[in-house]
């Protein structure tokens, strides 16, 4: 939504976008001044108060997350072991765990890699379900093979592979990036090339319509070359689906992230994301039982935001929605 | 119909050959020695002579072949004899555990019983719960009771079940003590109170799984009551005097639960994957805990028999869900 400046006008809602300064009769709407789309997308997003809410949340998050450790400065690897296993206190306000360490230090750094996680991991599905669903969609040679693939992709039992992919080539990523830069490429790529398939057959699906379209038999008819075709007409038109999956694959990507560090098989323990901590708690339920809240509910609260977020998005982007 | 359901099952070939390949080379091209929890004292010519055993020294496709042999003909016998106790098994090579050195698949049916008692009883709480609430939720729709359940079935679709099940021992065995936290696998049920203490173990993993699926389905319910509430048809019932009952339970419920079934069975083989971190959480000894530890101990033959089960299950209940749509709704024909 930030990227507005230097979109090119959309073919797509072009008409109530433009001012209507040619019909005569419209004369009033001649002074309105032109507006951007995605202020109408704003407008409508604004309306739905849960995704309004799951927004403020998401970024009250980030804000924890990354600026956070600015104002807590405490460092989340300091090992103060006669404060160990303490409850909520001023000194420690989410308490500490088994050898001292502050939670509210390692809730920070935790949540600072499982939302990098969650982005990178999202960022790499989308680049890789569009590129898939645009190829497939436009080009018809290689649609076929490509949606074979997609389907093949969907018919993989992604936990149980993950799970052998990330047990099977832990070490040696951790031997070519260190401990934690090899299993964080490990996790990010395994996860990302494991989620792209939906986000690839909507893409095409829309793909396939637009290309339809007069416009692009227009810009076709002017010699505009496939490169460009995509990027300047194509790809435009087909955000809102690919915004949509953008949300929802950060929840599935922190979801599987933390899945995976709660069966032992993710990120190292001195090295905490809100998965790893929440397995580490579950060693202390009998004596520290808020020990497990924080985390679990960190994670629960990003994810029911982000799916806020999607929902909102999802209508709001829709244009038989908005404007009503 | 008929030919349509064949063509779709000649096509799963191909994709469970491709699976299977893809199974076998992830694992048979990583760095993990099934040598390597053996003690260190073996010497590294004897360390050989256990690799060679165990044929890991072949030619790739070689051992791809003869995987997929025992995979796919062998060991379904195997099961069939174990289930039906005709005489049908072949002698010769099975698929072998390397840390337990007995079959798989023996490994697999002690397994099995537990991961469907727990994984088959969430999901029918999880419809039973799902169906009633979407149909209120789409009848009532923006009443208080829609809103309480959509944020409701939000907030279950949103928290991930490893900190549910968490939560539920912290609040239901710890803090209340009601329910014990471990699943006990080998208690058996003779009498009543017996029958009650299995009650109380199975509770809170049938609970945790069954409502994460519960608040999946209710959603797809809400939606597509919410679409045929709107039709032309429902007004010509109501405007011919059938009641509301009727309108809504006959008319309107028939024609929601096309897609609702559908992903019902698309979303089995998920729920299965699902019971991989339940079955963690409450140390239930089923399928999901034999790949962790299979996984843990670099036990390459069990690895790759469960993961492809879970991939036969997926491809079954694609296509199973795909010539359901078919045969429920007749506008759809394939062919």
């Amino acid at each position: 939504m930030t990227d507005n400046a230097d979109r090119p006008n959309q073919p797509l809602h072009g008409a109530g976008a433009t001012p209507a300064g040619a019909a005569p009769v419209m004369e009033f709407e001649s002074y309105r001044a032109p507006r951007n789309q995605w202020w109408d997308v704003w407008d409508q997003f604004k309306t739905h108060k849960g995704a309004l809410f799951g927004l403020g949340f998401f970024i009250f998050t980030l804000l924890f997350v990354f600026v956070g450790p600015l104002i807590w400065t405490l460092d989340s690897q300091f090992i103060d072991i006669r404060a160990r296993n303490a409850g909520p206190s001023w000194a420690h306000p989410m308490g500490t765990d088994q050898l001292g360490r502050d939670t509210l230090a390692r809730m920070m750094a935790g949540g600072q890699t499982s939302i990098a996680v969650g982005l990178t991991a999202m960022l790499l599905a989308l680049f890789l379900g569009t590129l898939i669903g645009v190829m497939a969609g436009y080009f018809r040679r290689i649609d076929g093979l490509l949606m074979r693939m997609t389907d093949l992709f969907l018919a993989l039992p992604l936990l149980p592979l993950l799970l052998v992919i990330i047990m099977l080539y832990r070490d040696n990523l951790r031997a070519a990036f260190g401990p934690e830069g090899g299993i964080f490429v490990l996790i990010v790529v395994v996860i990302g090339a494991t989620s792209w398939m939906q986000t690839a057959r909507v893409v095409r699906g829309d793909v396939l319509a637009i290309k339809e379209r007069e416009f692009v038999l227009a810009a076709r008819s002017i010699g505009t070359p496939s490169h460009r075709m995509i990027t300047r007409h194509l790809l435009p038109n087909v955000m809102s689906p690919i915004m949509v999956s953008a949300t929802l694959g950060i929840a599935n990507a922190i979801i599987t992230e933390s899945a995976l560090s709660f069966l032992g098989l993710g990120f190292p323990s001195d090295f905490p994301t809100w998965g790893r901590l929440l397995f580490d708690a579950t060693d202390w339920l009998t004596q520290n039982p808020e020990r497990v809240i924080w985390p679990g509910l960190a994670i629960s609260l990003t994810v029911l935001s982000v799916n806020y977020i999607g929902d909102g998005l999802r209508d709001a982007l829709d244009p038989r929605i908005r404007g009503r | 119909m008929l030919t349509y359901t064949i063509r779709r099952l000649i096509l799963a070939i191909p994709t469970l050959l491709f699976i299977s390949f893809i199974i076998f080379l992830i694992v048979k091209l990583s760095p993990s020695d099934p040598t390597a929890g053996l003690p260190l004292t073996i010497p590294p010519e004897v360390r050989e002579q256990i690799r060679q055993s165990l044929g890991v020294n072949d030619p790739i496709l070689i051992q791809y072949f003869k995987w997929l042999k025992l995979m796919l003909w062998d060991e379904p016998l195997h099961l069939l004899e174990g289930w039906t106790g005709l005489n049908v098994a072949p002698d010769g090579a099975r698929i072998i555990s390397y840390q337990t050195r007995s079959p798989v698949m023996e490994l697999i049916m002690q397994r099995m019983p537990q991961t469907l008692w727990v994984v088959g009883t969430s999901y029918i709480v999880g419809i039973l719960i799902a169906l009633p609430l979407g149909i209120i939720s789409a009848y009532k729709q923006y009443s208080i009771f829609d809103q309480v359940g959509t944020f409701v079935s939000m907030v279950g679709f949103s928290v991930p079940t490893f900190f549910t099940g968490v939560l539920f021992i912290v609040i239901f065995a710890v803090n209340l003590g009601w329910f014990p936290s471990v699943y006990n696998t080998t208690h058996v049920v003779t009498d009543w109170p017996s029958f009650v203490v299995q009650v109380k173990q199975i509770i809170m993993p049938v609970m945790v799984l069954g409502l994460y699926n519960a608040s999946q389905i209710s959603r797809y319910m809400r939606a597509s009551m919410l679409d045929n509430l709107n039709q032309d048809y429902v007004r010509t019932a109501r405007a011919k005097g059938l009641n509301e009952k009727v309108v809504v339970l006959v008319h309107v419920l028939r024609n929601s639960m096309i897609p609702v079934v559908t992903v019902i069975a698309l979303n089995i083989p998920a729920v299965f994957g699902g019971a991989i971190i339940t079955e963690q959480v409450f140390k239930v000894n089923g399928i999901g805990q034999l790949l962790i530890i299979a996984i843990q101990g670099g036990d390459v033959p069990v690895v790759q028999t469960v993961s492809f089960i879970f991939a036969v299950l997926i491809v079954l209940f694609n296509l199973l869900a795909d010539v359901l749509y078919g045969v429920l709704d007749p506008r759809i024909r394939y062919d």
